[in-house]
């Protein structure tokens, strides 16, 4: 059996899961919550088993191309970090179980509400992108050891970044006290501008399973709505999301309603955000900048070259280094640290996806 | 200018590099500024900058961005004067501070731990409280069982009526940021060791060719005190597939006309020698195939294999059949036109290399067939007998990278010291413990004080669970007293 029927069932499961989660906030029952962390461990579950499919399916592929390759060497090659679409698998799988990792230790759902949506997200993109999804050879350039560190490494970062990101959010939520604060208006839009992009993708992704699903349909990001053909549709496109995220500008304040009724402390969350920063800092330092770096070396004998994705991890490492001293030394405290936690995990995604979308990639990814 | 004076201008701007306000402004604006350079090519042509500049700002403001933008220094900004400026007071900013405030740390780690009254340790930002109907010797002794189990190196202060436990661990992982800090100051070493002593160059060495020196530009030659060859290069294809599976050459050394050492190198597996690292970067084509040579294996039905290398239109004789055969053409990528069925060539790099060869046979008959290497079946003949074209030699050049870099050791122990140094920093806290146990009437009080310098909520578990366990081993042993 093919493992994307597995894959299929956990990113539906995902979805499921978040909808429950936020469904959790808002009713604060516990059977609720219990199915949204059952929805979420099935899921899991589920990609676990396609990941390891998966991998089963590459080796074999790679052993069959490469006889000279022994076992060791073809089961790392084989590993299912080798594109676009199985690294943002990878980092969905690592933010769930990341996520349910401190579920169990805080024995808290709520942050639930806010981590599911950047998987959610994640594996939209992967439908709409049109990001190949076969195994694929793999080019010379790619066949590294450091290679394949790098990459496992940093998405573990990034994923402790994205659970910071979901803690910091939920953080700046709760603090708020009223609709006239800086605060307030920065995570309105955050999230109004959030689920604009969460919307127009499921969009883009109801209308690509009517379209011809059987050709390659390459970058179908948003072209339902912003990107579409048809200049009516996106003006349409603008004007919704611009009315959408005035809404949630104007009723947004409920959420800190919401969540001010669950027992989530704002010493837990910035305890939280702090943890995974502490957590991914280090991963991806060594993993995301050092692995990356002693790889170019080995490919190309040029370990730095100021390329955009090169550039967008140092932006990235930055400011969480920002972040980190401007709490441990330069006395900040609570929101304005939040803040940075949140343009972090900004600078994360893009890093990972910005600079092939928007900046042309040169890098490897750019054309997966 | 008095001595006081200079000493206050010292000092102020001491404490102005010392700072960590700096510090922050700093990032910010590497973090800020480095975006630009992601946006407007750098070291580009100009006309790729205008155009996009004019997608930006419009086609009349573009000429005088792209002016304003280049006196910035934006088209070339990581070596810019005012960025590189950045990262040298970035530099002196973490050097400073370090030094500013490594003594203190230094007697933080170094000052020894002492007693403290009870409601010192009562006050601490970690603390438990509890009472015990035990002796006091046997309630100390089970909490220095339980501390020493966990690795504790214990000291004691004894009292009339009152023992004290003290104890501290991982005081040294304060200095792990320090090491992080100082591996930051390496990486910038070894990268201008790097620019100043090193160089990034290339060489392209036909097959069967050698050189004695490697290329800047085609003008910048620079010398090797040594001679590299190129044997052959190849790339392997994914089965049947135009994917590329690996670009090989095998790379000789030679010096003082001696071979001194001989390696297949491929993409992640350079070849090093004296410092100097060969890089397989890419490959192309001759101009000219005059040199080139074709390797062929014929096999008569039935008879024996014998290889031949044949020039351009060079000719042979498949033994004991009279036919002969010429080499009168070559693809590097032969394919058919999948509409008008002619033959033709898809790509000018070796993809898929075929040779045409006209045969003549002993009774004067002439044919002319296309041998495909990747096709071997392409070079049966009517009567079983085989041409296999098994390579073809001095056609292409293997493209290296060369280049020398003694800056790297330093990126390698920068690497590894703010790998290690980044686990201690956020991994391994400096606690401190103190537990205070005092007989009180028939029963002992025991207070038990903490600090940490982070992981905080780590610490106070640990601290619960230590007056657990010695809990448990008092109660256990009470009913004998
Ligand atoms: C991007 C470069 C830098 C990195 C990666 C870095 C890394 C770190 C890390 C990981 C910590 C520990 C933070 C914590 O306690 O959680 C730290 C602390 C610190 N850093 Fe940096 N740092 C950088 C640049 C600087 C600069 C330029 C300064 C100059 C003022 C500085 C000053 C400090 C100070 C004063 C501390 C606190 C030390 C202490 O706890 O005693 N850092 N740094």
């Amino acid at each position: 059996m093919s493992s994307s029927i597995f894959f299929d069932i956990s990113a539906g499961a995902y979805i499921v899961a978040m909808i429950i989660y936020v469904a959790f906030l808002v009713v604060k029952n516990r059977t609720v919550g219990i199915i949204a962390t059952t929805m979420t461990i099935f899921g899991f579950v589920m990609q676990s088993t396609a990941l390891v499919m998966r991998w089963v399916t590459s080796f074999h592929f790679w052993a069959s191309s490469n006889p000279e390759s022994g076992y060791i060497e073809s089961l790392l090659r084989a590993a299912p970090l080798r594109n676009l679409y199985e690294s943002l698998i990878f980092f969905v799988w690592s933010l769930i179980c990341i996520h349910l990792i401190i579920e169990f230790k805080y024995k808290n759902r709520s942050l639930g509400a806010f981590v599911t949506p950047i998987a959610a997200l994640a594996l939209l993109f992967i439908d709409v992108s049109g990001t190949a999804k076969e195994i694929q050879p793999l080019i010379p350039a790619l066949q590294s050891n450091w290679l394949l560190f790098h990459v496992l490494l940093s998405f573990l970062g990034y994923a402790a970044f994205g659970v910071s990101f979901g803690a910091a959010t939920a953080y700046i939520v709760t603090v708020t006290e009223s609709k006239t604060e800086k605060t307030y208006i920065f995570w309105s839009i955050m999230i109004g501008i959030f689920l604009t992009i969460l919307i127009a993708m499921g969009i883009d992704f109801l209308s690509l399973s009517v379209a011809e699903r059987a050709e390659l349909i390459r970058s179908h990001f948003l072209k339902a709505t912003f990107r579409s053909e048809s200049g009516g549709v996106v003006t349409a496109s603008w004007i919704v999301s611009i009315a959408f995220t005035f809404a949630i500008w104007n009723f947004g304040i409920g959420l800190k309603k919401v969540l001010a009724g669950l027992s989530l402390t704002t010493e837990m969350l910035d305890d939280i955000t702090y943890k995974s920063i502490a957590i991914g800092f280090p991963l991806f330092t060594i993993g995301g900048l050092i692995m990356g770096a002693i790889w170019a070396n080995s490919a190309w004998g040029k370990y730095w070259t100021w390329d955009p994705k090169e550039t967008w991890s140092l932006i990235t490492w930055f400011v969480y280094a920002l972040y980190l001293h401007a709490r441990f030394v330069g006395g900040w405290r609570g929101k304005r640290v939040a803040i940075l936690a949140i343009v972090g995990f900004i600078a994360v995604i893009f890093t990972y996806l910005g600079v092939n979308l928007v900046l042309s990639g040169l890098h490897a990814y750019g054309s997966g | 200018m008095g001595e006081k004076e200079k000493k206050d201008i010292f000092e102020s701007t001491w404490k102005f590099f010392a700072s960590v306000k700096l510090a922050i402004f700093l990032l910010i604006i590497l973090a800020t500024t480095s975006i630009v350079g992601t946006i407007v090519e750098q070291q580009a042509e100009p006309a790729k900058n205008l155009e996009l500049l004019s997608k930006l700002f419009g086609d009349t403001a573009a000429p005088t961005v792209y002016n304003i933008f280049a006196k910035l220094g934006f088209m070339d900004m990581y070596g810019s004067w005012w960025f590189v400026g950045f990262l040298v007071l970035f530099s002196i900013n973490l050097i400073i501070c370090s030094i500013d405030r490594f003594p203190k740390t230094w007697r933080l780690i170094n000052t020894p731990q002492r007693p403290l009254s009870e409601n010192a340790i009562k006050s601490m930002p970690v603390r438990k409280e509890a009472t015990f109907n035990a002796k006091l010797n046997t309630a100390k002794d089970e909490f220095l069982n339980t501390l020493k189990a966990s690795k504790y190196h214990v000291l004691e202060a004894t009292e009339d009526n009152s023992i004290q436990l003290y104890t501290q661990k991982g005081r040294y992982a304060r200095l792990a940021v320090y090491v992080v800090h100082l591996s930051i100051v390496l990486i910038f070493i070894g990268a201008l060791i790097g620019i100043r002593f090193g160089f990034k160059g290339y060489l392209n060495l036909p097959e069967g060719r050698s050189s004695d020196s490697a290329y800047l530009s085609p003008t910048e030659p620079i010398p090797l005190d040594f001679v590299i060859k190129c044997n052959w290069y190849d790339t392997k294809y994914y089965a049947d597939s135009d994917t590329p599976r690996e670009f090989q050459s095998e790379i000789v050394i030679i010096e003082n006309g001696k071979e001194v050492m001989k390696k297949v190198i491929e993409v992640n597996d350079p070849l090093v020698y004296k410092g100097i690292t060969f890089y397989q970067a890419n490959y192309g084509m001759l101009s000219s195939t005059a040199a080139g040579q074709f390797i062929l294996d014929i096999t008569p039905n039935g008879g024996q294999q014998n290889t031949v290398r044949l020039p351009y239109g060079g000719s042979f004789e498949i033994p004991g059949t009279g036919i002969k055969g010429t080499i009168v053409d070559f693809s590097t990528a032969l394919t058919r036109d999948r509409y008008t069925g002619e033959l033709k060539t898809y790509s000018e790099m070796m993809v898929n290399p075929a040779i045409a060869i006209n045969f003549e046979m002993p009774n004067g008959e002439k044919f002319t067939g296309w041998i495909l290497k990747r096709y071997p079946d392409t070079g049966i003949l009517p009567g079983g007998h085989k041409i296999k074209f098994v390579d073809n030699w001095g056609i292409e050049y293997t493209g290296l990278q060369v280049a020398k870099d003694p800056g790297i050791w330093f990126i390698y122990t920068a690497s590894i010291l703010m790998g290690l140094g980044l686990y201690i920093c956020f991994f391994i806290s400096h606690r401190k413990i103190w537990v205070n146990i005092a007989n009180d009437k028939k029963s002992v009080r025991i207070s038990i004080g903490g600090s940490t310098n982070r992981n905080r909520l780590t610490f106070e578990k640990e601290i619960d669970k230590l007056l657990s366990h010695a809990a448990k081993a008092i109660e256990g042993r009470a009913p004998q007293k």
